[in-house]
């Protein structure tokens, strides 16, 4: 019987000084290395396979599938590129993981490296950061010291650079392959696929872009074994993930747990939403997957169960707003952030999301018509599926979604004459007394 | 080696081309480059990017087209301390909104402007990934977690008198500047600095603690590896 919660990569962050490569090492850090290199690196990425480990980016690719396609016969170099680009907004597990134990990751590039036979890999972390490209630059430089990167690592002759490289703002660079565009040093706009990266990445060779925690997973997978992670979980989406509650909550934070736990089991162990109010609607992972509300909250937060409720587990970002929020507010913000962020290359992106901010803005003053809902329908339409990648598919969802279960919401800002809600009832410091 | 004479020193030529050689190609160095440049010269300057295009053999244009897509490259001066106010939906509604508006009004600014004492800029940014700790400030790039209005306005007085001021999950606060080197890649030696976790961090953890629940590993059994 798994246990309610399974720390792993949480496990060590109540260690004293634990970003340190001793404290690491005390706990038998890097002991992964040795076993895959008895291994090999296609046993490696069997393991991994077998683990049934998925992208923990929000998209649930599976992990080991994805080193399986990189062609071991293409003579050029092969790289493996970290996304540490966190910034879909609500996301917040990979910056506390790096800013706790950068050495967990670093483990991890090394063993995945070594899987698909890359001799340069890439940490590319988001600029916005300080501390953590701090604690990141000195795990490599320590790892380095003490022969875990380098030449010939541990005796096993394979080799391996790690170059952790500072973003510079831009959350379109957590697409892959406008990260990758970032990392060539030009603006970070996505590629076309095909080619994927597996054929031809950086550089035009073939790439890996894994995200933090899914790097940071292998090492437990293969010194525990890769039926040990799969016992975790359900199904189809097995083993371990940070579940991060932010919000109108008792004890918002970084709960990790089998995937498949509920949003109603999260809650209990976070104290309940906080005291005398109710909640009202949530992300279950991120801003770019459609709201759901309290008649979702005994859904499995697995990729299957959440899609089959209309959603997407994404992230696992559980963003949750009690009663005194506004959703039209909570919309059009995020829909201002998607204009912003918009990198300008394809059209229904570039033009749709200035169009969504200006109708939603004018509905949220209480200027609109009812039929505005009707155009914002029509404008998500004109964009989902039809951008040149998925942050315009984004921009949609909370629309879409808000508008189908809040639309009264949105009538009473035209019957109201703008937003019938107070501010200041939402923050985090109301004021005593106030009526929150 | 030659090259033009526009006000880069020598140190910063030849630190150009070391990030630019960290890299299998060269061009790969261009933002952390451009985060230097910033780190000596305040801003993206003109003379910044002339650098970096000779340095990488490719066009001012080019380099300017990059120097412009990315938010955390500055075309004015920056003040000592870049004040950023998450005001994404959910530090938003959790109080941003209102802290940015107090900030705005105490240091009698608008958004993307500096202090008249040319010791704060001030802009309003976009999730930085710490909602658990909402609503959340960042000064030069570190947390600045759960903030009201009135400790952004203490912290920010703070740094104007010259006090020492501390990230709540990180190191003394440093300058912009040399915020901006360290992302350029040299290392400031302060990683061992601040704690390991926030409080909110180890929300989950403490409870699974308290309840013996562990993930079955060799290690959570005792089995030290």
């Amino acid at each position: 019987m798994t246990d309610t919660l399974t720390p792993v990569l949480t496990d060590n962050w109540d260690a004293e000084r634990a970003w340190t490569m001793a404290a690491y090492e005390e706990r038998g850090g890097y002991a992964a290395l040795d076993k895959a290199f008895a291994m090999g690196p296609d046993a490696v990425i069997t393991a991994v396979k077998d683990s049934g480990l998925r992208g923990r980016g929000g998209a649930g690719f599976p992990t080991g599938m994805k080193w399986g396609f990189i062609p071991q016969d293409n003579p050029r170099p092969k790289y493996l590129v970290v996304n540490a680009d966190e910034s879909e907004p609500g996301t917040c597990k990979d910056i506390p993981l790096m800013m706790a134990t950068p050495h967990t990751l670093v483990e991890g590039v090394i063993v995945s490296s070594y899987a698909i036979r890359a001799n340069t890999a890439f940490i590319y972390v988001r600029g916005e950061v300080l501390h953590v490209v701090r604690r990141l630059q000195r795990a490599v430089q320590e790892a380095y010291l003490a022969g875990h990167l380098g030449k010939n690592i541990h005796g096993s002759g394979y080799d391996l650079d790690l170059i952790v490289h500072a973003g510079a703002g831009a959350y379109i660079c957590g697409e892959e392959t406008a990260l990758l565009e970032g990392l060539e040093g030009r603006r970070g706009q996505p590629r076309l696929r095909p080619p994927f990266p597996a054929v031809a990445g950086l550089y035009a060779s073939p790439t890996v872009i894994n995200n933090v925690e899914s790097i940071a997973s292998v090492p437990a997978i293969l010194t525990e074994g890769a039926a040990w992670f799969a016992s975790m979980g359900t199904e189809k989406s097995q083993g371990h993930g940070i579940f991060s509650l932010s919000g109108h909550i008792t004890r918002p934070g970084q709960y990790e747990a089998p995937l498949g736990i509920t949003l109603r089991q999260l809650i209990d162990l976070a104290g309940g939403m906080r005291e005398g109010h109710e909640l009202k609607f949530w992300t279950p992972g991120g801003s770019s997957t459609p709201l759901l509300t309290p008649e979702h909250l005994d859904v499995p937060l697995d990729f299957e169960s959440v899609g089959a409720a209309g959603s997407m587990l994404g992230t696992r970002a559980l963003q949750l707003f009690d009663e005194t929020t506004c959703v039209v507010r909570a919309v059009l913000r995020w829909t201002e952030f998607y204009k912003h962020e918009s990198c300008g290359k394809c059209t229904p992106c570039r033009e749709g999301t200035w169009w969504l901010t200006q109708t939603l803005a004018r509905l949220e003053k209480g200027q609109g018509t009812e039929e505005d809902l009707d155009l914002l329908l029509d404008q998500c339409d004109n964009i989902l599926g039809r951008s040149f990648c998925a942050l315009g598919d984004g921009a949609t969802s909370p629309i879409s979604s808000s508008i189908q279960h809040f639309r009264d919401e949105y009538l009473a800002h035209l019957t109201h004459g703008g937003c019938p809600f107070d501010p200041a009832a939402s923050t985090a410091f109301v004021p005593a007394g106030a009526d929150a | 080696m030659s090259h033009p004479t526009n006000g880069l020193d020598e140190k910063t030529w030849g630190e150009l081309r070391e990030i630019a050689a960290r890299y299998p190609e060269a061009r790969s160095g261009l933002l952390p480059m451009l985060h230097l440049v910033q780190s000596v010269e305040g801003r993206v300057t003109p003379e910044g990017i002339e650098a970096c295009a000779e340095v990488l053999g490719i066009s001012a244009a080019e380099v300017n087209g990059v120097a412009t897509f990315y938010t955390m490259y500055k075309r004015k001066p920056v003040g000592d301390y870049h004040v950023g106010v998450c005001t994404n939906t959910l530090c938003a509604v959790m109080g941003g909104d209102l802290i940015f508006e107090r900030l705005k009004e105490h240091l009698d600014v608008g958004n993307d402007e500096t202090s008249e004492d040319g010791k704060i800029t001030l802009e309003h940014i976009e999730c930085n990934a710490a909602c658990d700790y909402a609503p959340v400030m960042m000064v030069n790039w570190e947390f600045m977690d759960n903030q009201t209005p009135e400790s952004a306005v203490q912290a920010i007085d703070d740094l104007r008198a010259g006090n020492p001021v501390h990230s709540t999950r990180g190191p003394q606060l440093c300058t912009w500047r040399e915020a901006e080197r360290v992302l350029a890649g040299f290392p400031d030696d302060r990683a061992d600095e601040g704690p390991t976790a926030g409080p909110a961090s180890l929300a989950g953890l403490k409870i699974a603690r308290d309840n013996g629940w562990t993930a079955g590993t060799a290690s959570s059994k005792g089995e030290n590896a």
